[in-house]
């Protein structure tokens, strides 16, 4: 019996009343707080503010609770809602040899001025459930230090007064905004930063994870990985000059490669950036080694065909949001296209069919 | 809705898809680069077509939202909702009576006019994209107007099939100029691109907008000794009878026996309203009453 696909419509209105309820789960089990998420999955909403391109950790958290934890659905609301805001200007670089540092980390030296700060790292936990969490009740009561003053310079910096690492030239140019315009190819080094900063956390490490295997190695090491808060300033045109209007919490990550020279650089160390909103390490890190393999044409290194040096690769496919939608669009209704390849592949095998029983019979022919 | 300005986008944003609509239109076929902005849809969902629509839509017109040829379908029920609450336009099922009609994978079967817009979703806008995985490269193709590629595939699938293995999103050729591709329409609307109305086509997630304007030579792609063909199921619609109308091949039971109605659901149903009756029509009221 042909049944009218009609009532799409309260189909809708359905689905969303479902999805409310299973959103809230158990009624008999208390309701997760918007600043309950934001203090205690803390790195959940870092990722959404950096991914959603929006550093607004109360509306992440909303996202998160509202996308029932699907990181790229908290995302992709966060990108949503950041297309509709007002843009007033924009801020001054900000200054990160001023970070306010809560970890600061370097695998080249053993010490530098500034000094190794662990902070609140996974790094050296044992990975063992940790089952009194689940009793509830844990107040840790942490022992508190005095804050250090002085300030805690780059470390790449050390390496560059001796010449050994290659300068990077500073620019006043205003970095493109891809936001704002399409994305056109070649993209210059800023443009490529932002889409790394933005792209997909799991892309992103699997793309610099497979530089370290081979696809176009580049021996990086972890010259320094801070994290801690900066000040954001901008300038306003009526005072005509720049006044600090919050801070943001970001990640660093700047790598020190090995580099034998090319034709057109000498032996030196190269660099690999790295900058994520909020503690995101491992997005940092990737980063920056992606961020490596895609300087090959600027340093002169051959291009190996390895997936991480293709730009066009990268960064058309770093982005979770276009990649989910385009990938999730394939349930919507295709039966019209669908109906084509029938009317097809009906045709073919019509043909194939009687082509296959006129070879049969032309075959027989010649036997007789 | 006050909290979102007419039909959601900003003004700053609608006058930039404008811009690039406009390009479009003064070069047919040609993709222009647009910074397509993130929907409160899904990438997949339309984000093209809904900001082109967007960006064309004024208080005054009518709007109809069509997805697989049908009004009722989930998505261009969102679609329609969409533009209800955020532009606060008139909707319609009807075709003659709009004025901007939004589409995903079907031209209506009723003759567009000259005051009517249609606005394609597109997924993939370029024609040579599985034939050239690289942007940088298939612009460069459209720029040096090289589409040997195109024609040894279309060749390549007559030495192997004996046909063009192309049925949807078949490509066509644009005042002698551009390649193009049509969105994923059946082959089947592939002649009706030569229309009265003006033709929009957004790519939300690859950032392109283009266009055709009215009566613009729309040419599908074929060879002297395979000409193209618009083909559909070879059946008259089991509900209004039309043979000249696109099909949707419905499954009614278990044993797979089939009917097959108008994909075009605004277009059944005003023929079913003049008196026009299909073979199984009369037997689907009786198990419905």
């Amino acid at each position: 019996m042909y049944v009218a696909v009609k009532g799409g419509e309260r189909a809708i209105d359905n689905a969303h009343a479902w999805l409310a309820e299973e959103r809230r789960g158990d009624l008999n089990v208390a309701e997760l707080s918007v600043a309950q998420i934001r203090e205690q999955l803390a790195l959940a909403v870092n990722r959404v503010m950096a991914e959603g391109s929006l550093y607004d950790p109360d509306l992440a958290a909303l996202a998160i609770k509202q996308a029932r934890g699907d990181m790229i659905e908290a995302i992709f609301l966060i990108r949503a809602y950041r297309t509709t805001l007002p843009r007033f200007g924009v801020s001054l670089p900000v200054k990160t040899e001023d970070m306010a540092c809560d970890r600061r980390v370097s695998a080249t030296f053993k010490d530098a001025p500034g000094g190794q700060i662990l902070g609140p790292t996974f790094d050296y936990t044992h990975r063992l459930l940790d089952f009194a969490l689940a009793a509830e009740g844990e107040t840790p009561v942490v022992e508190r230090g005095e804050a250090r003053t002085e300030p805690t310079p780059h470390i790449t910096e050390f390496l560059n007064k001796e010449g050994l690492i290659q300068t990077e030239v500073a620019s006043e140019e205003t970095p493109g905004d891809l936001t704002r315009e399409p994305l056109e190819l070649p993209a210059n080094r800023p443009l490529r930063l932002q889409a790394l900063t933005r792209g997909d956390e799991g892309f992103v490490l699997s793309m610099a994870y497979s530089t370290q295997r081979g696809y176009a190695r580049n021996h990086a090491f972890v010259g320094e990985l801070r994290i801690g808060k900066v000040a954001v300033e901008m300038e306003i045109p009526e005072l005509g000059f720049a006044i600090e209007i919050g801070e943001i919490e970001l990640t660093e990550c700047e790598t020190v490669n090995q580099f034998q020279g090319s034709k057109t650089e000498p032996p030196q160390f190269t660099r690999g950036y790295g900058l994520v909103f909020g503690q995101s390490e491992r997005k940092s890190i990737s980063m920056a080694l992606v961020d490596r393999a895609l300087r090959w044409k600027e340093l002169g290194e051959d291009n190996l065909g390895a997936p991480a040096q293709d730009e066009e690769f990268v960064l058309y496919h770093s982005d979770n949001i276009q990649a989910t939608g385009f990938l999730e669009h394939i349930k919507l209704p295709h039966y019209v296209d669908f109906q084509s390849e029938l009317e097809l592949i009906r045709k073919l095998r019509r043909e194939a069919a009687e082509n296959l029983a006129a070879g049969e019979t032309s075959v027989q022919e010649a036997a007789e | 809705m006050s909290d979102y300005n007419f039909a959601y986008l900003d003004e700053q944003t609608k006058r930039m898809i404008r811009r690039a609509i406009l390009k479009g239109l003064a070069i047919p076929g040609y993709q222009v680069p647009f910074a397509s902005r993130e929907m409160p849809m899904p990438y997949g969902w339309g984000t093209g077509g809904v900001q082109v629509s967007a960006a064309t839509l004024t208080p005054e017109d009518t709007l109809k939202v069509i997805d697989q040829g049908a009004d009722d379908t989930t998505n261009a029920v969102s679609i329609r909702k969409f533009f209800e609450k955020t532009a606060g336009v008139a909707t319609t099922e009807e075709t003659a009576q709009a004025s901007v009609i939004q589409t995903r994978h079907r031209i209506p079967e009723e003759a567009l006019r000259e005051d009517q817009i249609l606005v394609y979703q597109v997924p993939i806008p370029e024609p040579l994209r599985f034939l050239e995985p690289s942007e940088v490269e298939t612009r460069k193709m459209h720029s040096l107007e090289e589409y040997g590629l195109m024609h040894v595939k279309l060749y390549e699938d007559i030495a192997k099939h004996g046909a063009i293995a192309t049925s949807y999103a078949y490509p066509v050729k644009v005042e002698g100029r551009y390649v193009m591709d049509p969105s994923p329409i059946p082959k089947f609307d592939n002649p009706k691109m030569e229309m009265a109305a003006i033709q929009l086509f957004g790519a939300g997630r690859e950032q392109r907008i283009y266009a055709l304007p009215p009566y613009c030579q729309v040419v599908s792609l074929d060879f002297e000794d395979f000409p193209f063909e618009a083909s559909k199921a070879e059946h008259p619609c089991d509900m209004c009878g039309a043979e000249d109308s696109y099909l949707d091949e419905v499954i009614m039971d278990d044993a797979g026996s089939r009917m097959f109605v108008c994909s075009d659901t605004d277009y059944c149903a005003s023929r079913r309203a003049a008196g026009h009756v299909g073979a199984q029509a009369a037997a689907l009221e009786e198990t419905a009453a």
